[in-house]
């Protein structure tokens, strides 16, 4: 008996975005553009009251669902910003990361074979989980000539009509693209109309820099058929805190309980304390960091288009998606890294439709995003 | 946010950026950001642009010695605080001073090149006023944070350079 990955786990390749950060670790000096977190620390006020929950030695287990308290908190709270309605007992779970919510709800709510529409590019664990879940993924590559969102045609076109359920991402990683409500409504309806499950992953909900955010749960008859996946590590820089939570009805967040309480028994006790203070006063930070990223973002897209590049006006999350000047985006992305030391992600790391495209994360600071900008422009001129 | 909001956060943030990074942050054109830098400039809504130095970081050792000063006052009906306040801040070595609430009525910070300097000015220069009643002093040890910048290097970015 010799150890082998098991088949599920052997059908998925290694992350793409592994071969390129360890070429990038290899470099002294980089300005990377390729971090998928907030270059903020978390916010003081949180970190304190999770040193504080600390020296008063509360560092037990919470209940499976989280602490109530958070739980209240987090019903209020997505009440107030989204016009999202959920019972703190029955309808919220709070997670080790939204991540950990997103496989729950694969491995409890999906049947083996069942076929998973996956709007595309997208964060890299979509695809992984839904195939450990004995799902089959259905791609769906959105299109830049959209705008990177998702369309009816482009769900239709992919066969997502046969699908049981679909996962989307808006607020988008890795393309910054959102969706208004009014462009939500016709996925809406895709959804009732063939009867699809949604899981609507909602973690840059609060980087929305020119319309505010609607959910897809709050549209007519969406909220039974949707589970919300948002967290704390985006909007308040909590990443490595690892602390999310899960939206739906209790038909789903009963099973979703069960993985839960028997796999991680509860989200890690610190962080729920931040995240209660973040949520009860940490809106001031979380606007400046909006502010902050929001006037990164309008730099990073003039500076592509002084440069020529073909970037759509990103919208939300803290990432512009530029059509890769080569044909060979990888290629190209090397090459940067290399003559320049500027790290960008190849859009190929993201699932389909991203081939041709880079990411460029703009979660990090205006003088180094200068200089990074700078010599991607000198780069290009050496060509 | 107005267009003058965005460009005075940006200012606040960072003077140093020119009118085309400015634009290129808030959307405006650079003749805009111009206008209203201009603009705030001749109104007085901008003061001026400085440099935020920790000392402590200085090689050679001119560091300036600097000290707050608690200042009481007496009004009559013929002066104000205004008025007071005018009369002191003109001399240069008063860097910055405000009119507070609390035990005593202005808050004076004052800088010299040595304790025995800036102890001369107060007991010479700023005493004798006729409607200084009191003056205490205190001479400033470190600086941990000035205009919302913290000293010191602040933690190393230790996040993976490549993460999804």
């Amino acid at each position: 008996m010799t150890f082998e990955p098991a088949d599920r786990v052997d059908q998925v390749p290694p992350s793409g975005i592994r071969k390129f950060f360890e070429l990038a670790e290899e470099m002294d000096d980089i300005i990377s553009l390729g971090v998928g977190e907030p270059d903020f620390s978390t916010p003081w006020s949180a970190r304190e009251a999770a040193i504080a929950s600390l020296e008063q030695g509360k560092t037990s287990y919470t209940a499976n669902r989280g602490k109530r308290e958070l739980r209240e908190r987090i019903a209020d709270d997505v009440r107030e910003r989204y016009d999202l309605d959920y019972d703190p007992d029955e309808e919220v779970l709070v997670t080790t990361g939204a991540s950990e919510g997103v496989d729950l709800a694969f491995r409890s709510l999906l049947n083996p074979g069942d076929k998973v529409a996956v709007a595309q590019p997208c964060y890299v664990s979509y695809v992984p989980g839904v195939t450990f879940a004995g799902g089959e993924v259905i791609d769906v590559p959105t299109r830049a000539a959209d705008d990177f969102k998702l369309t009816v045609d482009v769900l239709e076109d992919s066969g997502a009509a046969e699908a049981d359920a679909l996962v989307m991402c808006y607020p988008n990683n890795p393309t910054g693209a959102t969706m208004t409500g009014e462009e939500l409504e016709p996925i809406a309806e895709f959804a009732r109309e063939h009867d699809l499950l949604v899981f609507s992953d909602e973690i840059y909900s609060e980087l929305s820099y020119e319309h505010d955010h609607t959910s897809i749960a709050t549209l007519p008859g969406m909220r039974e058929r949707t589970v919300v996946f948002n967290g704390f590590s985006k909007a308040y820089a909590m990443t490595g805190l690892r602390l999310g939570y899960a939206l739906a009805p209790a038909d789903a967040i009963t099973p979703m309980n069960r993985v839960h309480q028997y796999t991680m028994l509860s989200a890690p006790t610190t962080p729920q304390y931040a995240a209660m203070e973040a949520l009860d006063n940490c809106e001031d930070d979380l606007k400046e960091m909006r502010e902050q990223y929001d006037r990164r973002r309008q730099f990073v897209l003039s500076r592509f288009e002084e440069m020529g590049i073909d970037c759509f006006p990103a919208k939300g999350a803290f990432y512009a998606f530029p059509e890769c000047p080569w044909d060979d985006a990888d290629e190209f992305a090397e090459a940067l890294l290399e003559a320049k030391a500027v790290a960008v992600v190849p859009g190929s790391a993201f699932g389909v439709g991203g081939d041709d495209h880079l990411r460029v994360s703009y979660a990090t600071g205006l003088s180094e995003l200068k200089e990074a900008m700078d010599r991607i422009e000198a780069f290009l001129d050496e060509q | 946010m107005s267009n003058r909001g965005d460009v005075l956060a940006v200012l606040r943030d960072n003077a140093r950026f020119t009118n085309e990074d400015i634009a290129r942050q808030t959307g405006l054109s650079e003749a805009e950001v111009e206008e209203i830098v201009d603009d705030l400039e001749a109104e007085g809504v901008v003061k001026g642009y400085t440099a935020i130095v920790d000392w402590d970081a200085v090689e050679d050792d001119d560091e300036p010695i600097r000290a707050t000063v608690e200042l009481n006052v007496t009004l009559d009906r013929e002066t104000s605080y205004t008025d007071i306040a005018d009369r002191i801040a003109k001399f240069p070595e008063v860097r910055s001073l405000r009119l507070i609430s609390g035990d005593y009525d202005f808050d004076m910070l004052v800088e010299g090149d040595s304790m025995s300097e800036v102890s001369h000015f107060i007991s010479d220069k700023i005493a004798p006023i006729p409607e200084i009643t009191q003056t205490v002093t205190h001479y400033i040890m470190e600086s941990y944070k000035e205009q919302g910048i913290e000293f010191g290097d602040g933690p190393d970015d230790d996040r993976l350079s490549i993460s999804p």
